[in-house]
């Protein structure tokens, strides 16, 4: 394989694993405050439908991202509403709101379908984007990539090096404690869970603004779902839910490699491999039998509500 | 402020109540919804939920559609009793659907007579029951020896299920004399299920389907098993100190709702379909999860919850035909019908209250 390919695949793979690194990360600080929310399907789809139409009304990708995080935000709140105050199962939550934004999307997107959309500029940072095999792929790529690389750090950061991080980390782990200790959870798990929705919806953005800058009604193709294993898999880290999310990028663009090697396999069964894949490495973790230091926050889905 | 107080007692009342309340706010919802669209509400309700029932032949579409709901939904109520979350009730249903049409295309043909059309007949129905057992089995098989959240692995295996069927149709069942459609062969006559009555589409299936959730809501009900999945869901230690073995528990529930799910696919493909086609689930699969928690899971509930899901499918192709709106209003419509519900749900343990209750001690 020559280095140009090389190169190409490194920058493809890393456009690939954003929308999936982005509502990963969004699940991921909600479920750090032990908000178990299993709509991120709908609420990318949403996402990206919203950015799309905006984007196209208004010619600014910036105001379609930004209602794409608004609207996300919106959908994060209604989950909110329904699982704090009203303290509905999250579970039953969760897949109210897929099945809603599925229907919406497609609803709201009906007029936009076969629409086409100028994709958000590369911003290539002079020479070092030069640099040969990681050059194209790590300062050639557009400011919504950099913009979620700056967001991922800063959620890391926030989460495992602050005081903050460790406060929410026990309203998730131990909610009755935490609330002895005089946090106010349910405030926090609320705002936690609007701001994973939010992000959530900006990946579903990033899908339809640069990744293929074009709506369709199953343009998510799953990824919120696999989001979902992929926080599972990387033991609720930051850093092993980008390393997972961008390591499926790549799998994901493996049949243009397939093809540029002149592999014939059926284009239904390459499309099932996301899948197979998120399987098989679930089995792989959990086989390996080594849970005890990345199990799940200890409240992970429990309603928590204050008595007396 | 108005603030949510704990009932003493879980109002009774208000299980029937609450669905009830959910079906009005989501009517109130739609007519909003249509009158910001422009289009006049009434008109596009009349023709969403009206219309559609209006004589015999649209009640006989009804219960032809409730059919796969009933069968997903008898056996995912199995799983939730337990509070196993089996998402997939869809590829189970799915995958039915393949096997079955593969079985039946194997014995495809028009002079089908006695013994061997039964065999055909029986091979269709059994493969699409041992598709739906063998995708409902790995997730048992997941989550038993690899503790694997069954969520996640019943939702990957949709998916897989569906790119599975999409190969079979584009690959190795498609119709060769087809005009190159991504469709297998018709089935030949002798093959489908009978109907009911003729002139009608609806078939012996939906008989099943009714038989079949009673006698899963007898198991779920009046049976030790159906009491230990109960327990099991409400509390695992629970289960775990009387003795009831977990493993058994979980495997029997999502067998239950495979084998279901996998008849279900099965009747379609025999039923109205007669072919495999890449559109065989208008996603009843997920539909089926509403009709559980509209009907508590009881058979009567989910009975009237899938005749009211049916409505939303036909209302929505039929609202597409008459004012060209997306068929997708009907996923609309199911969402926000579950949302009320959770929703009206908070009133059966608590009740609304002004004011912040005074707790009184005995002296």
């Amino acid at each position: 394989m020559d280095i140009h390919l090389a190169a190409d695949l490194l920058h493809a793979a890393l456009r690939a694993g954003t929308p999936l690194a982005l509502c990963a990360l969004g699940v991921l600080v909600a479920e750090r405050a032990g908000v178990l929310n299993l709509g991120q399907e709908g609420i990318m789809l949403m996402g990206a439908v919203t950015g799309f139409a905006i984007s196209l009304e208004t010619g600014s990708h910036a105001a379609g991202a930004l209602a794409a995080i608004a609207v996300g935000a919106l959908m994060g709140a209604l989950f909110v509403l329904l699982t704090l105050p009203l303290r509905a199962n999250p579970v039953a939550s969760g897949l109210a709101l897929a099945v809603f934004g599925s229907g919406l999307c497609a609803f709201v997107g009906s007029g936009y379908v076969g629409s086409s959309l100028q994709g958000i500029a590369v911003a290539a940072i002079p020479w070092l984007s030069e640099l040969p095999l990681v050059g194209k792929a790590l300062f050639a790529q557009d400011p919504l990539l950099y913009a979620a690389w700056a967001l991922a750090l800063g959620i890391g950061l926030t989460l495992h090096r602050t005081r903050f991080g460790l406060v929410l980390s026990a309203v998730g782990e131990d909610p009755e404690v935490a609330h002895r200790l005089g946090v106010r959870v349910l405030p926090m798990r609320a705002a936690m869970a609007c701001l994973g929705a939010a992000l959530t919806g900006l990946g579903g953005a990033y899908l339809s603004l640069a990744y293929t800058p074009l709506w369709t009604e199953d343009m998510t193709s799953g990824r919120g779902w696999i989001a979902l294993a992929m926080v599972v898999l990387a033991g609720w880290r930051t850093g092993s839910v980008l390393l997972a999310s961008y390591l499926f990028g790549f799998f994901s663009i493996l049949n243009l490699l397939m093809q540029d090697m002149g592999w014939s396999v059926s284009p239904n069964l390459l499309s099932m491999t996301p899948y197979v894949l998120c399987l098989a490495a679930l089995i792989a973790l959990s086989s390996q039998g080594r849970f005890s230091d990345r199990r799940a926050p200890g409240a992970l889905g429990q309603n928590f509500h204050k008595e007396g | 402020m108005i603030r949510l107080e704990k009932r003493a007692q879980p109002a009774r009342s208000m299980l029937l109540l609450a669905p009830l309340t959910a079906l009005l706010l989501t009517l109130v919802t739609g007519v909003a919804l249509f009158a910001a669209l422009g289009q006049p509400p009434l008109p596009v309700l009349k023709a969403f939920f009206i219309d559609p029932v209006r004589d015999a032949y649209g009640l006989s579409e009804l219960l032809l559609k409730a059919t796969p709901l009933l069968l997903c939904a008898a056996g995912l109520s199995l799983c939730f009793r337990a509070r196993i979350w089996n998402i997939g009730a869809e590829g189970q249903f799915l995958l039915g659907c393949l096997c079955s049409g593969a079985a039946a295309l194997a014995f495809n043909d028009a002079n089908l007579q006695g013994l061997a059309r039964l065999a055909g007949v029986a091979a269709g129905l059994g493969a699409g029951m041992a598709g739906g057992l063998l995708w409902a089995g790995l997730v048992a098989l997941l989550r038993h020896r690899f503790n694997c959240s069954e969520i996640l692995t019943s939702i990957m295996l949709n998916y897989v299920a569906l790119h599975l069927l999409m190969w079979a149709v584009h690959g190795p069942l498609k119709d060769p004399e087809g005009f190159n459609f991504p469709e297998s062969a018709l089935l030949a006559n002798p093959l489908l299920l009978p109907a009911i009555a003729d002139g009608y589409r609806t078939h012996v299936g939906f008989i099943a389907a009714l038989a079949l959730l009673a006698a899963f809501g007898l198991v779920g009900g009046r049976t030790l098993v159906g009491f230990q999945l109960r327990v099991m869901g409400e509390s695992a230690s629970a289960a775990r100190y009387a003795g009831f073995s977990q493993g058994g528990l979980l495997w029997l529930a999502l067998l239950g709702c495979g084998a279901a799910a996998g008849l279900a696919g099965a009747f379609e493909v025999l039923g109205p379909v007669g072919q495999l086609t890449p559109h065989l689930s208008s996603g009843y699969g997920f539909a089926a999860i509403i009709v559980v928690f509209l009907g508590r899971g009881h058979p009567l509930g989910m009975l009237l919850a899938a005749l009211l899901q049916a409505l939303t499918f036909i209302g929505g192709e039929n609202l597409q035909i008459e004012f060209g709106l997306p068929k997708s209003i009907a996923q609309i419509f199911q969402g926000l019908l579950l949302f009320y519900l959770l929703a009206a749900d908070a009133l059966i343990h608590y009740r609304p209250a002004l004011h912040k209750p005074v707790v009184r001690i005995a002296a």
